[in-house]
């Protein structure tokens, strides 16, 4: 269990971290969640110890943390750039934290191969990092920083500078290496999707604040305010309320509680179909609907139908 | 930039064509002078005892002042890169002084504050240390001129390399000088080699700051640039030119190590 007290850290005049609490569950996966800027890289270094903070405690495992160095917090922290040691080859990365601890040669080699194997690296021993793609440095690093068996795995924005494609994949097999190495994990990250598939807590951080800490489906049905709600996904206004795109019910003829809406706009992206529409000539709604319900309601420019939102908390009134 | 071909081989004359008269010419004729009467004559004239006192006052004074410098030069290029401190900027225009000032005043700055009527003159004069017109003069002289090259050849490296895996091994338990030694040093070792070859030349081949500094006592605070001068004011034109002979021909082995050095640090950047 990682606690953090009342930090704060500003840089210069710009406070980076504003009074920032919060508890991480031990064995949990939990993202902090923010754009650019909202301190939640600075959250993670504080608690790794590569920034101290102005004031506030940290505390891993009841154990006050805020004066350790980072070298004896129990930490494994991974860099959004790999920060591979590229004059060392893939084992010795690997082996770095052990031969820093002085363990005996064989148990090294031992638990080197074993963590290659776990990252899918066995083979890749004796090739340097700039031989190596960006994914496969990026698991390197997390072998590196998994050997010296940490008690709090720290990973700031670990897939950012990944192409699409690959980010994808990596984020499927940490989940899974989380589940097999249940070590409690810190992710960074500024993309919902990202936080969405691998954590299974989301602290959304804006301006050196937290603005909710739940479960992922909480923060996306429930979301404590308009901030969060826009963070994590598309957000339409409707009358005084938002609502998300996909919520809003659509029919042809009047209904309850309707409202009547001219449609502008429509577009066909496979699986689903985005519409844009206008209520009384000015106000734009757009409205997220499956295909078959598109078919269904003949949805096409010029025709009106009736809008009606969702009854269930999953609307958030204007302030 | 395009240019013309017949601009192109113009240009390429003139700067082959001044380089050629500039620098060749010069160290050429010294060497067609060196041994214009014969190889004998030569090696008479460097292995006179004053020659062999000079070569090994200057190996001395160089084998002292570089070795201080590349420490003194990789801490504070850390402290330039790294560091942040009030005084940093102060600290990196400071650095360039040694290349600012001429050598005669850094000279003339030991002897005001060494020298027997300098600051420190009397209180050294009372403990029986002689500074000036001796040895440790000349190292001093020869620190100050020779500073700034290992640290204005690893800063920059540092920089580029950023402190993220400094920061990697410090959460993998290694202490300062463990991540120093394993990290820090292997990425500025080519830098700090370069910069370590270029304040031996320096050093080697220094001769303002050491003129004011030695009192030129043959046999003892003689060094090669010195001996050169002196042989060249006594009309021993034949001495002169053997003893830069010398010079150059030292000067031209770091320049070796140099060329070496260049493609292992571009190979090792890429």
């Amino acid at each position: 269990m990682i606690t953090v007290r009342d930090v704060t850290k500003h840089f210069g005049t710009f406070a980076a971290l504003d009074g920032i609490s919060l508890e991480v569950p031990d064995g949990s996966l939990t993202a902090l969640l923010g754009p650019s800027g909202s301190g939640k890289s600075t959250l993670l270094r504080v608690i790794a110890g590569l920034e101290g903070p102005d004031s506030g405690s940290v505390e891993i495992n009841g154990q006050d943390a805020t004066g350790v160095p980072p070298q004896r917090r129990g930490i494994g922290f991974v860099f959004q750039h790999y920060a591979a040691f590229k004059h060392m080859t893939v084992r010795d990365n690997v082996a770095f934290g052990l031969t820093v601890r002085k363990l005996p040669k064989g148990q090294v080699k031992g638990k080197v191969d074993e963590l290659l194997g776990i990252v899918g690296l066995s083979g890749y021993q004796d090739r340097y990092p700039n031989q190596l793609s960006g994914g496969q440095r990026q698991r390197m690093a997390l072998a590196r920083a998994l050997a010296v068996e940490p008690r709090v795995l720290l990973l700031d924005e670990p897939f950012g500078a990944l192409d699409a494609k690959v980010r994808t994949e990596l984020r499927e097999w940490l989940r899974v290496l989380h589940e097999r190495v249940p070590v409690t994990t810190i992710l960074v990250t500024h993309d919902q999707e990202e936080a969405m598939s691998v954590a299974d807590r989301i602290v959304v951080m804006n301006e050196g604040h937290i603005e909710q800490v739940g479960h992922p489906r909480e923060l996306y049905d429930a979301p404590a305010n308009q901030f969060v709600m826009g963070f994590l996904g598309p957000v339409s206004r409707l009358g005084e309320r938002f609502v998300r795109p996909h919520d809003i019910s659509v029919d042809s003829v009047p209904v309850d509680g309707g409202v009547q809406a001219l449609v502008t706009r429509v577009v066909h992206l496979g699986f689903e179909v985005r519409a844009e529409l206008r209520i009384d000539g000015e106000e734009s709604v757009s409205v997220q609907l499956t295909r078959d319900d598109a078919h269904r309601l003949d949805l096409a420019p010029g025709e009106i139908v009736w809008l009606r939102p969702p009854r269930d908390e999953r609307v958030l009134d204007v302030a | 930039m395009i240019v013309e071909r017949r601009w192109r081989i113009g240009l390429r004359v003139v700067a082959l064509g001044w380089f050629l008269l500039l620098l060749l010419a010069p160290v050429g004729l010294v060497f067609y002078r060196t041994f214009e009467h014969g190889v004998g004559a030569v090696i008479d004239s460097i292995t006179t005892p004053a020659a062999v006192s000079a070569f090994w006052l200057t190996i001395e004074v160089t084998a002292i002042a570089v070795p201080l410098n590349a420490i003194v030069g990789v801490l504070m290029a850390l402290a330039l890169a790294r560091g942040r401190f009030r005084g940093k900027a102060l600290l990196n225009g400071l650095l360039d002084l040694p290349f600012a000032i001429s050598p005669v005043v850094i000279g003339l700055s030991l002897v005001l504050l060494y020298g027997r009527t300098g600051w420190f003159g009397p209180w050294l004069a009372d403990h029986g240390i002689q500074i000036i017109f001796s040895v440790p003069g000349i190292v001093l002289a020869t620190i100050f001129v020779s500073l700034p090259f290992v640290a204005r050849e690893v800063t920059p490296v540092l920089r580029e390399i950023g402190d993220e895996q400094e920061q990697a091994a410090a959460t993998l338990g290694a202490g300062g000088w463990t991540t120093f030694r394993r990290i820090t040093f292997p990425a500025i070792r080519w830098g700090l080699a370069y910069g370590i070859v270029l304040s031996v030349a320096r050093a080697i081949g220094e001769f303002g700051a050491v003129s004011v500094v030695s009192g030129r006592v043959a046999g003892e605070t003689m060094t090669l640039t010195l001996l050169v001068q002196q042989r060249f004011e006594n009309f021993d034109l034949a001495g002169a030119y053997a003893a830069s002979t010398l010079l150059a021909v030292i000067a031209l082995l770091t320049l070796l190590v140099m060329t070496r050095i260049n493609p292992r640090r571009e190979e090792h950047d890429s």
